[in-house]
């Protein structure tokens, strides 16, 4: 096992430092929004979870297709951190976004096209997971995870502009404004700072995240080495 | 002389070994009748259930029954998938199919029309028995229409994803929850797509619905045959 390289310990600082100027930023610096007041905040997080979930996604279905092309496993340890980070991103973005949905819209949920496709994205996560679990081989495993993301990939835009068109035809609009608006509410030049700045915080963090989980999968990989020729 | 290769061999080997795989499902369900008399019974129940699950009254049926119908179709789908793949892993016809000398995607194409085949001939029989059950006329050129691609674009992706799914510890069980996320684009324009010329909208209104479900045929058919090779390896 390597040891923690100068990077990987100089970007967790990064992170917690960032992590810490983002929350300063939104409670401190950021404004308080006319309408929604506090509540509002939850939306420099809930975007940029969001943000991570989605590129987490990009990630995993990209190295998927560079594995099923180079057979290399090195890349499957990527694909499978990718997914399992975004998971939890993503799933912190949806709540987040129902924590913010109540107060603001007066539901918690709507199914309106990009809640309806980031539920979908999630159970295609959990399911890539589930398929995982059920092979032994690692080779298999690899080329299975990689085909089911990539469907997943392609799959995933189709249905948000399926949900679109359907939402044209008959707008469901619940609560004050479009659920689609996200700058509805204006944002001010310190706002969008604070945004930007949330954003590269979580970009960060998640790189970040998916070093270490790229480690682990590696020394997983060692262990399972170990065991083979041990047992032989 | 070289053992061939798939350069050296004929087109026509191509599409005759898709004939005999997609002969063989048919021949041997023909038989036994067992995948298709399952699915059969098992899309009758499902209706039975929507019956005592949601109000068919006469006037919330017509907007109800496409939604209904393509449950139906989905879960009975998925059952037919499963046993199709189940079966030829089980009786070694899958490592069979694997020694003979065809293109990896000859046995996608072959399986994913017998799997529609099945599909389909469930989907006729149930729909006279559905329009007897609750007195509405389904006889309409434009719903044939709609679950033809509707099922084209199921067993496309199905097929593939079941290739995998028997292939893990989970089997049966994993294949819906592969399978649900990825066709919820065909489900969702198949049922506005059916209530629209059950409803006779224009067809200017059904129009984007058919887009997407050829669109997504075409797609998925594609992705799904370059991709076999990989589920298929040995």
């Amino acid at each position: 096992m390597q040891p923690q390289p100068k990077v990987l310990t100089v970007l967790i600082i990064l992170s917690i430092v960032l992590f810490f100027g983002a929350l300063g930023m939104v409670f401190l610096y950021a404004p308080l929004e006319a309408v929604m007041n506090y509540v509002q905040k939850i939306f420099y997080f809930h975007i940029s979870n969001a943000w991570v979930g989605m590129l987490g996604f990009i990630v995993a279905a990209v190295t998927g297709t560079v594995y099923l092309v180079t057979k290399d496993l090195k890349w499957d340890i990527v694909e499978l951190a990718a997914v399992e980070i975004s998971l939890v991103f993503f799933f912190i973005a949806i709540v987040s976004g129902s924590i913010w949905a109540k107060p603001s819209w007066g539901t918690w949920w709507t199914w309106d096209a990009r809640l309806t496709t980031a539920a979908i994205l999630e159970m295609i996560y959990l399911a890539c997971l589930l398929l995982r679990q059920g092979i032994e081989d690692p080779e298999r495993r690899a080329r299975f995870s990689a085909v089911y993301t990539l469907v997943g990939a392609l799959s995933v835009p189709i249905t948000f502009l399926s949900i679109r068109i359907w939402q044209t035809i008959h707008p469901a609009v619940i609560g004050a404004g479009s659920s689609g608006a996200l700058g509805s509410f204006g944002m001010t030049p310190p706002m969008l700072n604070t945004m930007f700045f949330c954003l590269i915080t979580f970009s960060v963090i998640f790189v970040t995240l998916l070093w270490y989980r790229i480690r682990l999968g590696q020394l997983a990989e060692q262990v399972a080495q170990l065991k083979i020729e041990t047992l032989q | 002389m070289q053992i061939s290769s798939t350069a050296h061999r004929p087109p026509s080997a191509f599409l005759k070994a898709i004939g005999a795989i997609v002969w063989k499902d048919l021949a041997a369900e023909l038989r036994s009748r067992e995948l298709l008399s399952a699915m059969l019974v098992f899309a009758l129940l499902v209706i039975l259930i929507f019956n005592f699950a949601i109000e068919l009254q006469p006037g919330l049926r017509s907007t109800v029954t496409p939604g209904v119908l393509w449950v139906t179709f989905a879960f009975a789908g998925t059952l037919g998938l499963n046993r199709s793949m189940a079966v030829e892993k089980d009786r070694g016809c899958l490592d069979g199919l694997l020694l003979a000398p065809v293109d990896r995607s000859a046995i996608y194409f072959g399986k994913a029309l017998s799997n529609l085949a099945f599909m389909l001939i469930v989907e006729i029989t149930v729909l006279p028995i559905y329009s007897v059950l609750y007195n509405i006329n389904l006889f309409n050129v434009g719903l044939l229409l709609v679950i033809l691609l509707g099922s084209v674009g199921y067993t496309a992706v199905g097929t593939l994803l079941s290739s995998m799914a028997v292939q893990t510890r989970t089997r049966d069980v994993l294949l819906p929850i592969l399978l649900f996320p990825v066709i919820l684009p065909v489900l969702l324009a198949a049922v506005k797509a059916s209530s629209g010329f059950l409803g006779q909208l224009p067809m200017s209104e059904i129009w984007p619905w058919l887009n997407i479900l050829m669109a997504y045929d075409v797609i998925f058919t594609a992705v799904a045959f370059m991709v076999y090779d990989y589920v298929l390896e040995e």
